[in-house]
């Protein structure tokens, strides 16, 4: 069983990658549920998804600091729904920085060491340059399959069941590049 | 399975025959499933009464029918709902209605469940997909036996949430005839005063399978703790308290009595978990029941296990002697390290939207523009501020209206009087401003409205309606012609302006704004997600950037100050060249990716 928290920004793919990790944790057998965000969040705004998966789950809802994982894809939202995570938990970190409105209007400022007030409360951290690996697969957009990839290789899901849920659900010419990013992702984890 | 995909496929193995809906977050999966099942006829409909009306209509024709709706959607189709249930149906009539508790892409938290209670009308309210699915049926099946409409309460959670569905394959066939019966369907008052008496007396036919409902379930643990709630709600409490007795409702209305007090009768008082209003905890009250409900969770935004288990841990703790009652705090509000202060991040319009120009154009005009709901709506944050009030959809009209007479009429603000805009969609003038522009014309007024014509439906994801040319099933069909339309209401002027032109943009405005007429301006571009094709970007020449900050008022977020110039991202610039025509320095310069 395990409960993963998807932070990022509307139009980064949290809802996609969400779908994946849903999809292959039901061929594993479990019971799964998530819950998405649609609608007016997904202009750009602070986004987050849940899925959680294990003989029988309940709410949808994560409880705050009881998750196994988050998956931040940018440094500001990992830090801000870091809450959500177990202090035993682990957090997989896309090391990419996206302003939000307020600090582009110069109203606010990004806050300095993200990565490192992530870790001061999650001991577990792993940090990903998971677009310049999505690049490499082919395309940036793609960032998101190199965090799944990542996730995969601290669960006993084989990857094949992953493969096969990227390629049911992702559209298109975007198939191949995102099980490539997926790949790359899988293999970061050694350097952790 | 998300939930609005369930109720779909629950409604085609029904044998739902027409369904109609106007697009609304959280319902708007409803249609867009059922629609791809190509054998109901589906509709997007111009508003939420029409929907409903053509549901009654098809109804009474003999097919099952739907309409679904979020919750705001059924203020607009209230007027039809509250008739329906003296008419009564024919074949099967489910209304499903979405609420959005926490408001995360709604103007309000509304609890619809009232609408049921008001109506006269029964209630279903489903926990997970499952249920969802396998309540539409039951939905038809009581509509049918009792002569009434039915109403199915979503929220968020269940919507857009995905959980497992064990889904029925064959599809029902209902096929009933129509026959005249005019005192039953014309509500003419002598004939109200004979229906209304029958809706009434029906409620204690429905309260009977009320307390039988398959979805109702008691779930004996502690003996003493009792908890009663419905829907995802019960999720919460179930996470919040593994170990509580929890009696979980799925028709709320009428409220199953029987079942109610004989769990009641376990406990010395029973712990309400519901979000929004106290609806379950009236009805309880009024059994004279001792309950613990609003007094501690929250009537608004949206629950969920933390909420549920911080509001009540401390009562049951003394109820069990169990610390905590058995739901313990989250680390991080009992451990110090997580003092940091974020910005925040509200969702903002995208790079390359056509709303963009026009409203740094009508900053620049020093406008008072009244708004409704769409993508635009977010301009009204810094650094555009591009709104100043909004209600509903298609209110801005009336709104500019009021605003003009209000301001004509007064000492202090008569000098605004000219500057008052008015501004919607294209998909929420359909929807709700047309009658507005006829009363502005009709009362001759002064006023600008500006329609932000981006051939979509953007906000909900892109759907089609009346001006797109195109229906939920994907067929060509008539546009409606904004111009035309406009010019055959009577409006003085009709301009038509693409926003991604600053100069021309603004100069309409000016123009318009400032004539004695009524006009309209149809801000004309589609909506940048639309297409997905390779585009132009721009780049900044940092040699030339003197980091005046110019660009930086259009919001884009593509556009960033790096140090000592500009940046843009390359990868969410959509090339729409705004920032080009307002750099002095001629240091943004134009890229086109080969191929
Ligand atoms: S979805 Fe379209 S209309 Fe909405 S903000 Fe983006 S570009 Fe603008
Ligand atoms: S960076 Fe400039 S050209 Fe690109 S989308 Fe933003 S405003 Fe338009």
């Amino acid at each position: 069983m395990a409960d993963v928290i998807l932070a990022g920004v509307g139009g980064q793919g949290c809802v996609l990658s969400a779908r994946i990790a849903a999809e292959t944790a039901l061929s594993m057998g479990y019971d799964v549920k998530t819950s998405e965000v649609h609608g007016m969040a997904q202009r750009g705004g602070s986004v987050v998804c849940m899925v959680r998966w294990s003989e029988e789950v309940h709410s949808p809802l994560i409880s705050s600091g009881s998750a196994d994982f988050i998956l931040a894809f940018e440094l500001l939202e990992g830090l801000r729904y870091v809450e959500y995570v177990s202090r035993e938990g682990t957090a997989i970190v896309n090391n990419y920085r996206l302003d939000p409105l307020p600090v582009l209007s110069g109203d606010e400022a990004y806050p300095e060491d993200t990565l490192e007030n992530i870790h001061s409360v999650i001991p577990r951290m792993l940090v990903v340059e998971a677009r310049e690996l999505a690049v490499e697969a082919g395309n940036a957009r793609a960032a998101g399959s190199v965090l799944l990839g990542a996730l995969s290789s601290f669960l006993d899901f084989p990857a094949d069941v992953w493969e096969e849920s990227i390629l049911c659900l992702v559209p298109g010419k975007a198939r191949e590049v995102n099980r490539a990013a997926f790949m790359l992702g899988r293999k970061t984890s050694a350097r952790m | 399975m998300s939930g609005n995909e369930a109720v779909a496929s629950g409604a085609y193995a029904a044998g739902v025959r027409v369904a109609a809906a106007y697009p609304g977050t959280p319902s708007t999966e409803i249609l867009e499933e059922l629609a791809k099942y190509g054998d109901i006829y589906c509709e997007w409909s111009p508003n939420e009464k029409v929907a409903l009306e053509v549901a009654i209509g098809s109804c009474l024709g003999g097919a099952r029918s739907l309409a679904a709706m979020k919750h705001v959607g059924l203020n607009v189709a209230a007027d039809p709902w509250m008739t329906l249930p003296l008419i009564g149906v024919n074949a099967g009539f489910v209304l499903v209605v979405a609420d959005d508790p926490g408001m995360h892409s709604s103007q309000n938290e509304q609890d619809s469940r009232y609408y049921a209670r008001m109506a006269k009308v029964p209630l279903l309210e489903p926990a997970d997909s499952q249920e969802a699915h396998d309540m539409v049926a039951d939905a038809f099946a009581l509509s049918e036996r009792y002569d009434t409409p039915v109403m199915l309460r979503l929220e968020t959670r269940i919507s857009h949430s995905r959980t497992v569905v064990e889904h029925r394959e064959e599809r029902m066939k209902i096929d009933l005839p129509y026959e005249r019966d005019a005192v039953k369907r014309v509500m003419i008052p002598g004939h109200a005063r004979l229906r209304h008496p029958i809706v009434i007396e029906r409620l204690a036919d429905l309260e009977r399978e009320a307390e039988s409902f398959r979805f109702n379930r008691m779930e004996l643990k502690s003996s003493r703790v009792g908890i009663v709630t419905s829907g995802v709600c019960y999720q919460y409490a179930r996470e919040a308290f593994p170990e509580a007795s929890i009696l979980k409702l799925g028709f709320i209305y009428p409220m199953p009595e029987k079942l109610i007090r004989e769990f009641a009768s376990h406990f010395h008082r029973l712990f309400i978990v519901e979000g929004l209003e106290p609806y379950l905890e009236e009805g309880l009250k009024a059994l004279g029941l001792d309950v613990v409900g609003k007094s501690r969770i929250p009537r608004e935004g949206e629950l969920n296990p933390t909420v549920v288990g911080e509001s009540l841990s401390e009562l049951i703790e003394m109820d069990t002697g169990v610390q905590g009652g058995g739901w313990s705090r989250p680390w991080h509000e009992t451990e110090a390290g997580m003092e940091w202060q974020l910005p925040g991040r509200p969702p903002v319009m995208c790079p390359g939207c056509p709303h963009r120009g026009l409203f740094y154009a009508l900053g620049r005009c020093k406008a008072i523009p009244a708004s409704d709901i769409g993508c635009y709506t977010l301009s009204v944050l810094p650094p555009l501020e591009g709104i100043d009030c909004q209600v509903c959809m298609g209110a801005s009209v009336g709104m500019a209206l009021g605003l003009e007479r209000a301001f004509a009429s007064s000492g202090v603000n008569r000098a605004k009087a000219g500057s008052v805009v008015g501004v919607l969609g294209d998909s929420t003038f359909i929807h709700g401003g047309i009658t507005g522009l006829i009363d502005m014309v009709y009362n001759r007024t002064l006023s600008t409205i500006i329609i932000l014509d981006n051939r979509t439906t953007a906000m909900t994801g892109f759907q089609d309606h009346p001006g797109t040319g195109r229906t939920i099933m994907g067929e060509e069909t008539r546009a409606l012609d904004l111009e035309e339309l406009a010019k055959a209401i009577g409006v003085d002027s009709v301009r038509v302006i693409d926003p991604w032109d600053l100069t021309e943009t603004e100069k309409v405005i000016r123009e318009e704004v400032g004539a004695p007429h009524t006009s309209v301006i149809i801000s004309r571009r589609p909506c940048v997600l639309l297409e997905r094709a390779a585009r132009d970007y721009y780049e900044v020449d940092a040699d030339l950037c003197n980091a005046c900050g110019r660009c930086l008022r259009l919001g884009c977020p593509a556009i960033v100050m790096r140090g000592e110039s500009a940046f843009v991202d390359s990868e969410l610039c959509a090339g729409c060249s705004i920032c080009f025509q307002l750099c002095r320095q001629e240091a943004l310069r134009k890229v086109t990716p080969d191929g």
